[in-house]
């Protein structure tokens, strides 16, 4: 692969995670966005490409729109490091995108909304 | 996938997706136009709608989920009109009043405190979840068991209601695209229409740049109502570091206030910008990242490193012993507002929510609790754990998917766990936010705690004839997400009855050519300065000139604001129409910076009220200087005028908060 020249691009790096499997290039996540940070993949059926990562406010509306849930939203690194928990019986800490994490907890929220 | 993935893997650059058109005139016409699609713009459409007039959207972004309400929300304010609820419209108006000193929006609260429930309840219609249907929370303090409902901030007053609200936007959008009403997204719109294109006269339309084609809108309406929400950018400018910790996106610039001010309109209290800890565009943590007692997480239990219980405490320093105390005020005849009205309360904070030990940050550094300090979700009873992350933190704003969701799918549980707060040792770690409140997250300058912004009348009607005011901003001191919808709601119906009485009005051509002109420069003259430097380098000047305040560094801002702007401004270049819109906020954030600077030099004394204090005019709080100060932008200059705070109970208006809403409000 041909090595290009890039202007440096600043923080945040990854704000968007497409599950190749999943996503179908169908745009609605591109749509949803106010700031409009995605554009659509110029190949008909690839996934978006994220132009203006800078500009996201991780508000999560697009994670939530996408019909076929193959989005997940990438908190930046300074923001992963610093939320943290610790479990209270054993004194276990644990963070936002740590390595081996536990068991994902899927208790739904209350309300009819989800 | 990033850009740079998709220019290794195809070793192209992709071309910009969609048609670009610079300039090509769209025109729109309607009976009334609304200026941002936020929850106040949506709902001021609905309300138009039903009274029979044709509407028009013009929005910045994708309205089911654009604006600071486009994510969720889980408290509704102002609800004192709930059958529960034993505060009145009157309470809650003269207590606004009385704890912010007279600077706040007193008939704003009255009709949010006289509509604020019905606009709940047909929020309800519209298919909102607001009452606890299946029981969950049966038995508990929150929940009354006829109605259903579930209380926030104050169990014993109950007007204060904790809602659903994840999906509100979708829901309230998803009602208006079923009224007809036409929406017009992706454009920012830049300037209003006036008569005969002369400032201070009556509104007949707006102007705006759609940010994928570049092309130009010319919106032409009997009514307008101004709902672009609040802002930043202004006093700070850092987004690769500070988007994601923002309680505004990027595209809110205060663009209503801005092109009020432009088109003539008064301000007021736009001199009452503090530097704040928190709302705005921080370096902050990710927004209810961390443990802390505020607003969502109210009521949560505090334990430090070692397991040691922090007792919360109420308005005079007391500390708590029982759950429902948290949710109470000290004093049985007063109550608590809420927090997060846009209200400061620098007279009296007997009607404040309760926050943790007042001592706390003296504790921690001498010892007696240690660092870090937790939310001890694990230790606490099922329902009060469950009403907070399961409930609240679920359906507010920013949080389904960035806190809750991801969370979880990190594992995290709060049936066994503890959430760290923000470590620090200062005063902001007891009160408000902590995960924007400690040393480490700087100041930065928002204008949403006094709130200043456009001046209005009992119809919520600027001073110039036709242009009428909502939301959370720019209406000035108005509120939070319930305000903003009863405001949305009430222009709206204020606009139809104006467009139905007035009849359309041609705009004047120069008026759009030199909008044209200059909001295109970008891509006419082209430069070399971006967007994202021009915008650090104006946040540069304001901070600069509005931190120390005597009256020759007021001018100097001015000065140096009008030289960046004729320099740098002109030099500015736009790559695609997504750039140029930024660019096109950025010359409107200058212009936001002159009307702080002219509304700050119409004040010429300190005042503690208002968060004001000068040094060439310290004396504080003096009676001849407790008044509004509406200022506006004349063809001939800058003019001044005089109100009182209480101006909308005085002539030409009628002497009760009741007679004066009977008279203006439009009941059917
Ligand atoms: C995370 C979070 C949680 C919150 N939780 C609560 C809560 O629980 N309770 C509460 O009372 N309040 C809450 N708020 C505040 C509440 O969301 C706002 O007060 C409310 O959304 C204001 O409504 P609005 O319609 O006035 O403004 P917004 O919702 O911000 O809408 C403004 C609209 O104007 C549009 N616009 C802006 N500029 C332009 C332009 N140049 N041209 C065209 N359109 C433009 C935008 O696209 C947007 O659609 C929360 C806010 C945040 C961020």
């Amino acid at each position: 692969m041909a090595t290009f020249s890039y202007p440096s691009i600043a923080e945040p790096s990854r704000i968007l995670l497409f599950d190749k499997d999943k996503c179908v290039g169908c745009n609605v996540c591109v749509n949803t966005c106010s700031s409009d940070v995605m554009i659509p993949n110029p190949e008909k059926g690839g996934e978006p490409i994220v132009l203006f990562a800078e500009e996201c406010w991780f508000c999560g509306s697009c994670v939530q729109e996408c019909p076929h849930k193959a989005l997940t939203l990438i908190p930046t690194a300074s923001q992963r490091i610093s939320t943290i928990w610790r479990r209270k019986a054993t004194g276990e800490e644990f963070r936002m995108g740590m390595l081996d994490p536990p068991e994902p907890n899927t208790t739904p929220p209350v309300g009819r909304n989800h | 996938m990033n850009w740079h993935e998709y220019v290794n893997k195809t070793g192209k650059l992709p071309e910009w997706p969609y048609e670009v058109n610079y300039g090509k005139e769209n025109v729109i016409e309607s009976d009334v136009l609304v200026v941002g699609g936020g929850v106040a713009g949506c709902r001021a459409a609905i309300s138009a709608a039903q009274h029979g007039v044709s509407v028009v959207v013009a929005d910045r972004g994708f309205v089911k989920h654009s604006g600071q309400g486009g994510a969720g929300v889980d408290h509704w304010h102002g609800a004192v009109r709930n059958p529960c609820s034993k505060i009145t419209p009157e309470m809650y108006s003269d207590v606004a009043m009385q704890v912010s000193g007279g600077y706040t929006n007193g008939a704003a609260r009255y009709i949010i405190g006289m509509e604020g429930w019905d606009t709940l309840l047909e929020l309800e219609q519209m298919g909102l979840q607001i009452r606890d249907e299946e029981g969950e929370f049966k038995d508990t303090i929150w929940r009354d068991e006829e109605t259903k409902l579930l209380f926030a901030y104050d169990v014993d007053n109950k007007h204060c209601l904790r809602i659903y609200g994840n999906n509100v936007k979708p829901v309230v959008a998803r009602e208006m695209l079923s009224m007809g009403v036409k929406v017009y997204e992706r454009i920012c719109v830049s300037s209003l229409l006036t008569e005969n294109g002369v400032k201070g006269t009556r509104v007949i339309g707006a102007t705006g740049v759609n940010d994928r084609t570049g092309e130009f809108y010319i919106f032409k309406a009997k009514a307008v109502v101004l709902a672009t929400g609040g802002g930043s950018r202004l006093g700070s400018f850092a987004p690769f570091m500070t988007s994601g910790s923002a309680m505004t996106d990027i595209n809110l610039v205060n663009m209503g206030h801005t092109i009020a001010w432009n088109a003539g309109a008064e301000m007021v209290m736009m001199e009452a910008l503090t530097p704040e800890f928190g709302m705005g565009t921080g370096l902050g943590y990710a927004p209810y990242s961390m443990g802390n007692t505020d607003n969502t997480y109210q009521g949560a239990r505090v334990v430090d490193t070692n397991l040691k219980y922090v007792p919360y405490a109420n308005t005079k320093g007391e500390l708590l012993t029982e759950e429902k105390q948290i949710f109470q005020a000290a004093d049985p005849d007063k109550f608590v507002i809420g927090h997060g009205i846009g209200l400061a309360t620098p007279v009296t904070s007997d009607y404040n929510v309760t926050t943790l030990d007042p001592k706390l940050a003296e504790k921690i550094r001498s010892g007696e609790y240690s660092l870090p300090l937790y939310d001890d979700f694990a230790g606490m009873p099922e329902k009060s754990r469950k009403i907070i992350w399961n409930l609240m933190l679920a359906q507010e704003g920013k949080c389904r998917v960035p806190i809750f969701e991801n969370l979880q799918a990190w594992g995290f549980d709060p049936s066994q766990d503890m959430l760290q707060y923000a470590i620090s040792a200062d005063n902001g770690i007891h009160a408000r936010t902590s995960w924007l409140a400690p040393e480490q997250t700087p100041k930065t300058w928002v204008s949403t705690k006094r709130q200043g912004g456009v001046f209005t009348d009992w119809r919520l009607q600027s001073s110039l004839p036709g242009l009428f005011v909502a939301g959370g901003n720019p209406l000035f001191g108005s509120g939070c997400h319930g305000e903003a919808q009863t405001t949305g709601r009430y222009c709206g119906r204020q606009a139809a009855v104006f467009a139905k009485n007035h009849p359309a009005v041609e705009p004047e051509r120069g008026q759009i050519d030199r909008e044209k002109d200059e909001v295109y420069t970008p891509v006419t003259k082209g430069g070399d300065v971006g967007w994202h430097e021009f915008n650090a380098a104006l946040a540069r000047v304001f901070q600069d000139y509005w931190n120390v305040k005597t009256e020759e560094i007021f001018d100097r801002g001015l000065i140096r604001m009008a030289d960046l702007r004729r320099t740098e401004g002109n030099r500015m270049y736009a790559n695609n129409p997504h750039e140029l819109a930024r660019a096109i906020e950025c010359y409107r954030l200058t212009d936001l910076a002159s009307c702080y600077w002219q509304s700050a030099k119409a004040r010429k004394g300190s005042s503690k009220l208002l968060g004001f204090m000068r040094i060439d005019y310290p004396n504080v709080d003096e009676p001849e200087w407790h008044k509004f100060l509406p200022v506006s932008q004349t063809e001939k200059g800058v003019s001044v005028r005089e109100a009182p705070c209480d101006y909308y109970l005085r002539d030409p208006y009628l002497t009760t908060l009741h007679d004066n809403y009977v008279k203006y409000a439009e009941l059917d």
